[in-house]
């Protein structure tokens, strides 16, 4: 055959296909939809992901729960790419700290607020889905999501109890004030994700590259979360240092070390 | 790590192999899996030091298991509840090893990561052998399609080793999997807990001459291309962005270039492919299997979600057409399935409402041998036949392919089983031939049209409870507010559409199972029912509830058996207790009260009162 030929695809190729799927059954099952941008490299490829989805739109929402104490850098690159990528912003304020449950640990009240953020958002706006970027590889609970993960109201995740999900057949909301958090990254890995930014060329924030000696290799709120030691400026140094590296990526997330299932009870209340 | 040696050739780049690990319960799959990736170093650091504190809180020598089981409760009760999926990495080629719960209660979640496996451990310990689960889960992996078996003969340690023991286990499940058609790689004799021919191999087993579990991992072929096979894309949905139409789908199997004529199943019509579009991607004018892409037509049809494009004017390449459909089930709601019970079929993007026309043999998972029934019980397996009202366009189900994968979702879009689609099923013979068609008429609409839900209140309790009197004030006080009502009443029944039934178990079955059916079309109608029954038998109560499906909620009409016997409005009970009436409920034959009703109307007071009891119920559920 002389033609040309489909290409052969590979891992990333298969991983783009799915969450390009998983994006397209979430706009045509769940209305109101939107995307949560949190501005990392993750929700990024996100973004981008929808564009590959939908000829270069977003035709839905993007959300930002906004805690006030993201870096400056991360808001410049908001209200830059709001315009670049033609984006509808949504954006969502959290209720002061002092109002969260004081027993929780520091991190864990402030993602507690985040929680709070985003919960009056999604209720506020009706959204019956809600695109978040999350993998399985970064906390062991997130390897037990689902890609469609129901929540009823109340936003609480029922762990003990998820739906089956097979063959691409995914749940849809069957009661009022259920939504369902989509999650078309499950099954990326944090090397997939940078190797897609490389090869995609998707715009980040300049944090996730070291100067002087140190980067950030997830972002959160400037509170708690720290720098890893790093000479990484690039995105195939960083890429390089992944494949050598032993640590994980939450290292630097303070609220996932408070106590053994102190990011379990987080999530069942509806962080992400 | 660093790689020491490329992977296979026909391994492509970053592609992961998913592989699943089930067995029965506590046989010790999440011991396995956190045992290989301790073995092979793939733990990132520090994950072991909190292994080891959790482990030691509970008092225990270090469990494996907790880096899979990382819930709270899984730790604690020491199971797996739902399944994991953990990237893991050997000889440079990427696996998914996806860890699933044993327990029974569990088996949707397994199911969830099994489905897309291409290869399955099979954990079987060697001192208990096959249990319940090794043949529930091994069954599954016929069902959903997973060829490649590779048995792990588990806590061998805990019987030394033995040869013989080993050898005897080993014979059963190969002839459990051999009864399945399920080809079975390599049996390994193992310990997870100390790691024996796990990764490395065993000097304990000195007789066995296998692969470690890690070598037989390495040995899994990639699942054959599917870009040879006729083009395959179900629409998922058509966008209208800047003037241009996409038809987006991700491609089943097959590929698709420019130029190529399609038909466009559902619709009949064809079209030819003008542009095969990809956002940011250079322009190629083919697509293959797995992409997910957007094509522009000509001419410029809007095809609905759930049609079947596939190459046009060649009948080789054309999928099966069919209104009858025959498939293997795995049965997954909590109560059993029966005939005439309606459903969602999903296939692909597709959805097709579908009526159970038969149960044809139901699958005894003792000797898995086949035999018909009249309902498949929870968790079970079984073939039936499906009725649908239009055509549907499918490729049968085989292993490793996305062809006829069919789900059946109930009312509210759960997932309530697994239907592989095998073929078409031929008509039965002249009058039992059954055509069901469905309502094009959604539940909202009718809602609207009605101004309030539906639902069926299930009354049960014994003869002289009040039953037909509280419905009867029910009928007339919510009538006044403008809903719609129909009370159908026992006797009532009996007179007309019933007068051939008598009162033997057998007839009163067959007299729920009507009355199930008309309040079922009545709810679908927009109705509220109000079923006045005395439906002594919790099994027949169960059998109503499967056929009106979830709008049933049953009322329990509570009252004293001495009071109602006193009451004795039609003079029943005396007759009974003359003996003049055989199985009288109540005298005679017994009555089984609900469990768990969903409302209890006291029968002993005031009638007011009751009748308000059952109508507040009826405004929670539709208003
Ligand atoms: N002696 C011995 N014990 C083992 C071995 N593998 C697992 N166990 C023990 O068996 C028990 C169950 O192990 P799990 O790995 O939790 O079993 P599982 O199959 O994952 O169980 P579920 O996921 O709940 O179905 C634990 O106490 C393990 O320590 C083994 O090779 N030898
Ligand atoms: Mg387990």
């Amino acid at each position: 055959m002389a033609l040309e030929d489909a290409h052969i695809m590979d891992g990333l190729d298969q991983l783009e296909a799915q969450s390009i799927f998983i994006l397209r059954e979430a706009y045509r099952k769940l209305k109101p939809l939107a995307l949560l941008w949190s501005l990392g490299k993750d929700s990024n490829v996100m973004v981008w992901l929808a564009r590959k989805a939908f000829m270069g739109h977003v035709p839905f929402p993007v959300m930002h729960v906004d805690t006030g104490k993201k870096f400056p850098e991360m808001y410049a690159f908001r209200d830059e790419y709001v315009k670049k990528w033609n984006l509808d912003l949504v954006l969502g304020e959290c209720p002061p700290v002092e109002d969260m449950d004081p027993s929780l640990p520091p991190a864990a009240r402030s993602a507690a607020r985040k929680t709070a953020g985003l919960a009056n958002l999604i209720d506020q706006h009706k959204f019956r889905g809600v695109v978040a970027g999350i993998r399985r590889d970064e906390q062991a609970t997130r390897a037990k999501e689902r890609v469609f993960s129901p929540r009823g109201a109340g936003h609480q995740w029922d762990v003990r109890n998820q739906p089956p999900e097979f063959w691409d057949q995914y749940a849809t909301p069957y009661e009022e004030g259920m939504h369902v958090r989509v999650h078309p990254l499950l099954a990326w890995r944090e090397l997939d994700i940078w190797r897609y930014i490389e090869r995609e060329k998707i715009p980040l924030v300049d944090l996730y590259f070291a100067k002087d000696g140190k980067r950030y290799r997830s972002l959160g709120d400037q509170d708690i979360t720290s720098p890893i030691e790093s000479n990484a400026s690039t995105v195939a140094e960083v890429i390089a240092e992944l494949e050598t590296s032993r640590t994980s990526e939450r290292a630097g997330r303070a609220m996932d070390h408070e106590s053994e299932d102190a990011f379990e009870r987080l999530r069942v209340a509806g962080y992400l | 790590m660093t790689q020491t040696h490329s992977p296979s050739s026909q391994v492509r780049h970053g592609v992961s192999t998913p592989i699943v690990i089930v067995g029965h319960v506590d046989h010790g799959k999440s011991t396995l899996i956190g045992r290989l990736l301790y073995d092979t170093d793939s733990l990132p650091d520090g994950r072991l030091v909190q292994i080891v504190e959790s482990s030691r809180k509970r008092g225990l020598a270090v469990e494996w298991s907790f880096l899979l089981d990382s819930l709270q409760i899984e730790r604690d009760q020491g199971v797996t509840v739902d399944s994991t999926r953990i990237p893991f990495q050997l000889d440079g080629r990427d696996f998914v090893i996806v860890d699933a719960p044993g327990h029974r209660q569990f088996l949707r979640n397994m199911i969830t990561g099994a489905a897309d496996a291409e290869a399955a451990v099979l954990v079987v310990d060697a001192a208990e052998g096959v249990r319940e689960q090794t043949r529930r889960h091994a069954m599954l992996l016929r069902l959903i399609g997973i060829n490649h078996v590779i048995v792990l003969l588990n806590k061998a340690d805990s019987i030394g080793f033995d040869e013989a023991r080993l050898k005897q286990v080993e014979g059963d499940i190969r002839q459990l999997l051999g009864r399945l058609e399920i080809n079975v790689n390599q049996v390994i004799p193992a310990s997870a807990r100390d790691g024996d021919n796990i990764a490395t191999r065993s000097e304990k087993a000195d007789w066995y001459r296998g692969p470690t579990l890690l070598e037989a991992l390495s040995l899994i072929q990639p699942p054959a291309s599917r870009h040879a096979l006729p083009f395959r894309m179900p629409v998922q949905d058509v966008y209208r962005f800047e003037g241009i139409r996409y038809v987006a789908g991700r491609i089943e199997r097959g590929t698709v270039r420019e130029g190529d004529l399609l038909e466009i199943g559902g619709q009949g019509q064809e079209a030819t492919v003008a542009e095969v579009c990809r956002w940011h991607a250079p322009h190629h004018p083919v697509a293959g299997a797995g992409e997910s892409i957007a094509l522009r037509l000509e001419p410029d049809l809007v095809p609905d979600r759930g049609d079947l494009l596939f190459p046009a004017g060649d009948e080789a390449a054309a999928p099966l057409k069919a209104a009858r459909l025959r498939t293997r089930l795995f049965w997954l709601r909590g109560e059993p399935l029966r005939v005439g019970e309606s459903f969602r079929l999903r296939l692909a993007t597709a959805e097709h409402d579908v009526t159970v026309a038969s149960i044809d043999a139901v699958v005894d998972l003792d000797d898995l041998s086949l035999s018909p029934a009249d309902e498949v019980p929870p968790d079970g397996f079984a073939e039936i036949t499906l009725a649908v009202a239009r055509n549907v366009l499918f490729d049968p189900f085989a292993p490793g392919m996305p062809d006829g994968r069919g789900v059946l979702v109930d009312r509210h879009q759960k997932i309530v089983g697994g239907a592989p689609l095998i073929g078409p099923a031929a008509l039965p013979e002249g009058a039992k031939a059954i055509h069901p068609t469905a309502s094009g008429v959604r539940d909202a609409v009718r809602a609207g049209l009605r101004g309030h839900g539906r639902a069926v209140f299930w009354m049960t309790g014994l003869p002289g409870a009040g039953k037909s009197t509280i419905a009867r004030h029910a009928e007339e006080a919510l009538s006044r507010e403008g809903l719609h009502v129909t009370v159908l009443d026992g006797d009532t029944v009996r007179s007309g559409l019933c007068s051939d039934l008598g009162f033997s178990p057998e007839d009163r079955r067959e007299n729920i199972r009507r009355v199930a059916h008309v309040a079922r079309i009545l709810a679908d109608a927009g109705q509220i029912v109000l079923v006045a029954l005395v439906s002594p038998l919790i099994r027949d109560r169960a059998m109503a509830k499967a056929i009106i499906g979830e709008d049933w909620h049953e009322v329990f009409v509570d009252t004293a058996p001495e009071l109602c016997r006193r009451r004795d409005p039609k003079g029943l009970y005396a007759q009974a207790e003359e003996g003049r009436i055989a199985e009288f409920t109540g005298v005679s034959s017994a009555y089984e009260a609900p469990e768990k009703p969903d409302v209890v109307v006291p029968g002993d007071g005031d009638v007011a009162r009751s009748v308000r009891h059952l109508t507040d119920a009826v405004h929670k559920v539709v208003r």
